[in-house]
């Protein structure tokens, strides 16, 4: 049944263009990228319990290869470059942090993200000569919609495919004790590494896929932290532990933060520091298994 | 040959010499008891065994094989498995997966069915089969000490490290757990067990050897090891210090 | 030159040591990683601002009495929101969801101060005159940030060390689980950490206000250079955060000076990851 389900969904999403106005596609695009890196981002952070704020160090790499590479040569090819860059640098990153503790990752992964920012702005000006890129990438919106949703589809169907692999199940261990893990006879460090490669690929392509969208780009925006926090929130929301959860997540609060920051940009940080304190102490597993813990509550009164 | 060498195995924590060049050996088969007072380091020794701390100098052998520097994943693939002094269990997963997880990624590497088969089997042994799908976290502590010993014995080892796995167990759980260790030595497994109750270890083990301070002090039938003067001023002295 | 960065770098890093001593003490005896540090010790700094533009309250006057406020803020903070996450969970369960907590806490504040004060960058001028030393003209303000930095930062060491407290707090810093067992309550002790970190952080934003021009969405580099301090020091080791503080001063006024003034931030952040590497137990902790 599944097999006929999700390729009709699919195919109907991918028609929206033909009907959409340029207002709601550029919307959707918004939406699907933040489903996309919400489901990549729990792909490694869901089971593992690592919360990595590198997204953006990921995403903002992406951009930044086109950024560079646009005006020499095609566009696929450049999409190739950038899975091999974004997974190169997971490799190393992952190579040497993963074996840090909790609380060391998660500061890691945020300085990583500001380095890497600091770095290149520094590079741009004194090396490149100016801070600023054009993307000058012959790619239509609903180019960038078609792509930005194959990705998606991708990663929720890999996602689904790992959650029941080898490599699923030792994650969930990993997630839950890592002695036990070990001595189950589960290699922490490649398990772990396999993992983040996996989520940091499908992080860097989706921001290349998305920077034609900016036109111009400068690091301070490429760069930007609270990409690396909306994805963490939007997939804790929903439930990083589950194959839906992520993109759950991400839409309700895709439309809620983009509603606030053209609205109420003054309130924008409230409503994101308050979503944060409710999900921790109400729903720390997700709304969705908040949602069936009430039902099964119920039930348990009415039996 | 012997399945299982200790051979001057020393673990040094800065100044502290917590395992001492400790050696001696495990046969096919055998159910071996490894006593000492409080302190002395048999669990320090387990977690060197299993891999779980590297140790400063000698060697450990299975089949003849070196573990020595080898990673805790790598020594359980080769057929080591273990349960924890204090009870290790992965309470969001369920039982079936808590104990799966040694028949995938152990030394037989089974996936699928055959996977699910090794998992169910040993939560029989055991006496959880009809609670595969339950969450682990919902065990009770005897429970939990079952599924901890389930999840060894699904690794399919050759083997089995049980550091106090007796402990904190009323007297009909001890009576149904001393059944429980014969069986699985009877069926061929070879055991290496620290244990306190000794009740258990004259039932279980005809062998016995007896840490003090990081060193050996006895490797003898038990009998006559819990009559040697110096396991009972070990035992003695560590109660007097107390 | 080398005078110059001497000078300058350990004025800079009095500030810093004393930025990071509260979050060493939070995260070492409350243990809770607390990223929305850098948004109390902001919102310090601007209420030392209002109060001197609105009421003409002397900055220092705000330094000594913004300490003790900070005291009740933070022991408000841990009981409502810390306390029950430490009962819930424990180990790395209790490390995500406190980084989870102060997350939304750090968004709170700093939207809480975008509203009330804007996005402008503020500061002040006060004390701001030029005093010699050894050939170096360093700014008034900045040197008496550096005595408030050796003043409290010492009175603690010496606390810490000397006193029944100070005891009390180290011994649950090094062994919260055993704690209890030798009659002490983990539960005040955490939150009088927690406060006092709080307090801390307080009395660091009102002090670099005197000096320094901020704005309300820059909470984060304060959290991160103090992290940055915390770890180099070791976590909870407070002569270890005064000693990393003041390298850590004087590491960017060499960057800044005779590199590239671009490059500071990188450069500490570099420093902060190759630490965290190599030495994650501290530069001056055991291994």
């Amino acid at each position: 049944m599944k097999y006929v389900i999700y390729p009709v969904a699919l195919a109907l999403l991918a028609a929206v263009p033909f009907v959409a106005s340029d207002y709601a596609l550029g919307l959707l695009i918004g939406m699907v990228t933040y489903v996309t890196l919400a489901s990549a981002w729990a792909m490694f952070s869901g089971p593992t319990h690592y919360v990595s704020l590198a997204t953006v160090a990921f995403y903002g790499a992406g951009a930044y290869v086109v950024a560079m590479l646009n005006e020499v040569m095609a566009y696929p090819m450049i999409l190739l470059i950038t899975a091999g860059v974004g997974a190169t640098m997971a490799l190393v990153v992952g190579l040497s942090t993963l074996r840090l503790a909790g609380v060391y990752f998660v500061i890691f992964s945020f300085g990583l993200a500001e380095l890497i920012r600091q770095l290149i702005t520094w590079y741009e000006i004194n090396i490149y000569g100016t801070l600023g890129r054009y993307i000058f990438v012959d790619i239509t919106a609903r180019g960038i919609y078609w792509q930005m949703l194959g990705l998606a589809a991708i990663t929720i169907g890999l996602t689904a495919y790992i959650n029941r692999s080898r490599l699923g199940l030792a994650l969930r261990v990993i997630g839950d004790d890592e002695v036990v893990a070990a001595h189950s006879g589960i290699p922490l460090a490649r398990m772990k590494l396999m993992a983040f490669v996996l989520s940091a690929t499908i992080l860097t392509l989706a921001g290349a896929i998305a920077s034609p969208r900016w036109v111009y780009v400068e690091p301070a925006i490429v760069f930007n932290p609270t990409v690396s926090f909306l994805t963490v929130i939007m997939a804790l929301f929903g439930g990083a532990n589950r194959l839906w959860g992520p993109a759950l997540g991400a839409i309700p609060l895709f439309l809620a933060f983009e509603y606030l920051s053209a609205h109420f940009p003054d309130v924008y940080p409230i409503f994101l520091g308050a979503l944060f304190i409710g999900v921790v102490f109400l729903f720390p597993n997700g709304v969705l298994a908040g949602i069936e813990g009430l039902r099964r509550g119920k039930k348990e009164e009415t039996a | 040959m012997s399945l299982l060498t200790i051979d001057k195995a020393t673990k040094k924590f800065g100044g502290l010499t917590a395992v001492d060049g400790v050696s001696f050996s495990l046969e096919q088969g055998e159910i071996l008891g490894l006593l000492g007072p409080n302190g002395s380091g048999k669990t320090t020794l387990i977690n060197l065994i299993s891999g779980a701390l590297p140790m400063t100098s000698g060697d450990i052998r299975l089949n003849g094989v070196s573990l020595a520097g080898k990673r805790a994943d790598q020594i359980a693939h080769a057929g080591v498995a273990r349960t924890f002094q204090l009870v290790r269990i992965l309470p969001s997963l369920s039982l079936m997966e808590n104990v799966m997880i040694t028949a995938v990624f152990g030394a037989k590497s089974h996936w699928g069915q055959a996977a699910k088969d090794t998992a169910m089997t040993a939560l029989s042994r055991v006496g959880l089969a009809n609670r595969a799908t339950a969450n682990a976290g919902s065990l009770t502590y005897i429970d939990q000490k079952r599924l901890e010993l389930a999840r060894a014995l699904a690794a399919e080892p050759e083997v089995l490290l049980l550091d106090e796995w007796l402990a904190g167990l009323n007297p009909t759980e001890l009576a149904q757990g001393i059944a429980l260790i014969r069986e699985l030595s009877q069926s061929g497994l070879t055991i290496l067990m620290v244990e306190h109750i000794m009740e258990a270890v004259r039932a279980l083990c005809p062998r016995v050897v007896v840490m003090n301070s990081g060193s050996l002090i006895a490797d003898e039938a038990t009998q006559s090891a819990l009559n040697d003067p110096r396991v009972i001023a070990a035992y003695l002295g560590d109660s007097a210090d107390a | 030159m080398f005078v110059t960065i001497l000078i300058l770098g350990l004025v800079l890093g009095g500030t810093y040591a004393l930025l990071a001593l509260g979050l060493t003490l939070q995260y070492g005896i409350a243990r809770i990683m607390n990223l929305a540090y850098g948004e109390l010790t902001l919102a310090a700094a601007f209420i030392l601002v209002a109060l001197m533009q609105g009421f003409g309250i002397s900055p220092l006057l705000t330094v000594a009495l913004i300490g003790p406020v900070g005291y009740v803020v933070g022991s408000l903070l841990y009981t409502v929101m810390m306390k029950p996450l430490v009962a819930r969970s424990s180990g790395g369960k209790l490390d995500v969801d406190s980084i989870l907590a102060t997350f939304g806490l750090l968004f709170l504040i700093q939207g809480a101060l975008l509203m009330v004060f804007g996005p402008n960058f503020t500061s002040i001028s006060y004390l701001d005159k030029g005093v010699t030393i050894f050939g170096v003209t360093v700014a008034l303000n900045r040197l008496i940030a550096l005595g408030i930095c050796v003043v409290v930062g010492g009175a603690l060491v010496i606390a810490l060390a000397t006193t029944r407290w100070g005891l009390a707090l180290r011994a649950v810093a090094q062994t919260p689980t055993s704690a209890p067992l030798v009659g002490l309550d983990v539960n005040k002790v955490a939150r009088q950490g927690f406060a006092l970190g709080t307090a801390l952080a307080a009395t660091a934003g009102a002090t670099v206000a005197m000096y320094q021009t901020f704005s309300a969405s820059g909470g984060v580099v304060f959290t991160m250079k103090a992290l940055v301090i915390v770890i180099m020091g070791g976590v909870g080791n407070v002569g270890g955060a005064l000693a990393a503080g003041l390298l850590l001063g004087l590491v960017e006024t060499f960057v800044a000076t005779a590199i590239d003034p671009g490059l500071t931030l990188a450069a500490t952040f570099a420093i902060f990851l190759l630490v965290l590497l190599f030495r994650p137990q501290g530069l001056f902790g055991k291994a």
